[in-house]
């Protein structure tokens, strides 16, 4: 998490001062909206993991996303388990689901558009037996029984829920800090740069990108269950829908893939600009992934590590480039 | 029940020969380019308005608009390439497939924006005649999309191998830095490519209109097949396209006769995901 120029200390300063800032805002408008960015945020931390650090590009994040939060809605909905278990049940979920399609995918060497392609056959195969199925409650989706409390993991403040949000995605980051620093990490990058180098240095390529697929799996499925207590419904559109995949690659890409604050200043910097859109044309549905798709397309053309790596050439402390924040 | 499946499969051939027009595009995109574009869908889609409002507002049959519509795509597609994918992917394969997926994403959404969710259909009254094909009752629509649609295979073929500009195409997607040296101009012809693999669309577009409907999302399905059918047949093989396309339109008949019409659309994917998985280099593609 270090961080090399004063421009990224700017970047982060204003990150951070915005999600200070929301809880005096005068329009409960600003904490509403910026919950829903930190849920996206925690599904864009999960493609990092393994888009990022391991140049895995998933078009499919929403496999992981969904399992988790069917996984946590079927345990209490249909076995009447507490929230809780469920919150766990639905990590777990989320990890298994994605250690199942790195375990499959990986076998066969498949990668670059192949792994995108496979993703996203998964993440549609599971949306649409989502949808089928009585079990999973077919076209009309799961809704939690109303029933405020912690112990339910129901909150109606809104201030408390938004607290919670920020200290799991600060979780989520310092735990992605440590895999980047890790050993592990290490390896996952050098799979990145070279798979053939990486395995002929002894490093077990399908083992790690495996365990990649696992953890950004449990980060997707915590996102998944996140979204669940907070709006109590769920159904195979909204947590399977390709629009989850697309905005947990699209925030890492803009805000700098395979660094820690990159996913993070990207998903709130298009959802401001998504919400600054919807005031101005107020009647556009899906305006916002226009304007996103076009950020997309500039970032891609002349953000290239998107805008960490931005920030990293304005004021460098040492001219050495070494890693981004 | 046996007495369901020949028509069930008849008329899984009949939607499969468009499943492979519109992945005929897709292959011959990816055989040169080494792209996946997921813009294909989107573009289908487009072509459907196109078609549908030329019939709406200036009367135009579906088939008569193919040659208009096709000229159209193909600049558009040759645009595409050259104006945008090409200069703002700086080369990278998944910049291009993330660049496909922006082109998508503006176009399905502003579809929504302009032209809202409302299904569409043209009302072409010999559609719906039925042909008796062995037995089986066949709306005409969709056998004139299947005899057009398999017309169009061994032509598309015969253009690659016996014009100097489909030479060109195998050229440059055998070779490209040779291909460049022996003065072939390499932008050109992946603008080309582009532009024929969206002609195809237009086509399929054409074809489809008389027995479907459109929606902004029209294309989303018709995206995931198409990628099923390319895998399946050989990522840039034709024939294997064909073959592929016509193999899934069976399957999805099939599977929604006897797992129910919802379902019917899970036999491609997990065909999909067997193929990725235990042969990804399809029926007829090289090996990698």
């Amino acid at each position: 998490m270090r961080l090399n120029s004063v421009g990224q200390i700017a970047l982060v300063a204003a990150a951070i001062a915005y999600l200070l800032g929301v809880y005096f805002a005068s329009s409960p408008v600003w904490m509403g909206f910026t919950i829903n960015a930190l849920i996206v945020a925690v599904i864009a931390l999960s493609w990092n993991i393994t888009g990022g650090f391991g140049g895995l590009s998933s078009f499919g994040h929403a496999a992981m996303y969904g399992t988790g939060a069917y996984a946590s809605a079927i345990l209490q909905v249909k076995f009447g388990l507490n929230a809780w278990i469920g919150f766990g049940a639905g990590i777990l979920a989320g990890a298994a689901m994605g250690a199942f399609i790195g375990a499959l995918a990986f076998r066969y060497g498949l990668r670059g558009s192949y792994f995108a392609l496979v993703t996203l056959a998964f993440a549609e195969v599971l949306r649409i037996c989502a949808s089928s199925f009585e079990f999973t409650g077919g076209g009309s989706g799961l809704q939690l029984t109303l029933a405020p409390g912690i112990g339910n993991l129901q909150i109606n403040d809104r201030t408390v829920v938004y607290t919670a949000l920020l200290i799991v995605v600060a979780a989520v980051m310092a735990l992605t800090a440590l895999i980047k620093f890790s050993r592990f990490g290490a390896y996952l990058i050098a799979v990145r740069e070279n798979e053939d180098a990486a395995r002929a240095l002894g490093i077990d390529t399908y083992k790690i990108k495996v365990q990649a697929m696992a953890i950004s799996g449990a980060f997707g499925g915590l996102a998944g269950v996140l979204y669940l207590q907070l709006w109590l419904f769920i159904d195979s559109t909204v947590v399977y829908g390709s629009a989850v995949s697309v905005e947990a690659l699209i925030g890492p890409i803009i805000g700098g893939a395979g660094t820690v604050w990159g996913p993070l200043l990207g998903t709130l910097g298009l959802h401001l600009l998504g919400e600054g859109a919807k005031h101005l044309l107020p009647n556009a549905p899906g305006l916002n992934f226009v304007l996103y798709a076009i950020v997309l397309i500039c970032a891609l053309r002349f953000l290239p590590q998107g805008l960490v790596g931005l920030a990293g050439r304005v004021g460098p402390f040492k001219k050495k480039e070494n890693d981004n924040a | 029940m046996s007495s369901l499946i020949l028509p069930a499969v008849l008329s899984g051939l009949m939607m499969g020969a468009v499943y492979a027009l519109v992945a005929l595009g897709l292959t011959l995109i990816y055989g040169v380019l080494h792209i996946i574009n997921f813009a294909h869908g989107s573009l289908l889609m487009l072509a459907l308005y196109a078609v549908y409002f030329l019939h709406y507002h200036l009367g135009v049959d579906p088939y008569l608009a193919i040659p208009i519509v096709l000229p159209v795509f193909f600049a558009l597609g040759y645009a595409l390439q050259r104006g945008l994918i090409a200069p703002m992917s700086s080369g990278s394969e998944q910049n291009v497939l993330l660049i496909t997926l922006a082109i998508s994403m503006i176009v399905d959404n502003l579809a929504l924006y302009f032209w809202t969710s409302n299904t569409r259909t043209a009302d072409i009254a010999y559609a719906y005649d039925t042909v008796e094909i062995l037995g089986a009752y066949l709306p005409l629509g969709r056998v004139i999309a299947f005899v057009a649609a398999l017309a169009v295979a061994p032509l598309l073929w015969a253009f690659m191998a016996y014009t100097r500009t489909g030479s060109a195409i195998r050229a440059v997607a055998i070779e490209k830095r040779g291909a460049e040296l022996v003065g072939i101009d390499v932008n050109h012809t992946y603008a080309i490519c582009f532009g024929i693999g969206t002609a195809c669309v237009a086509l399929a577009a054409c074809l489809l209109l008389p027995t479907f409907y459109v929606t902004p999302q029209v294309g989303y399905t018709f995206v995931l097949v198409a990628f099923t059918t390319v895998v399946l047949g050989g990522m840039g093989s034709l024939v294997g396209a064909l073959i592929a396309g016509l193999l899934l339109g069976v399957i999805e008949s099939l599977c929604g006769l006897f797992l129910g019409e919802s379902l019917g659309q899970i036999g491609i994917f997990l065909a999909f995901i067997l193929i990725l998985l235990f042969k990804p280099s399809g029926l007829l593609g090289r090996a990698r």
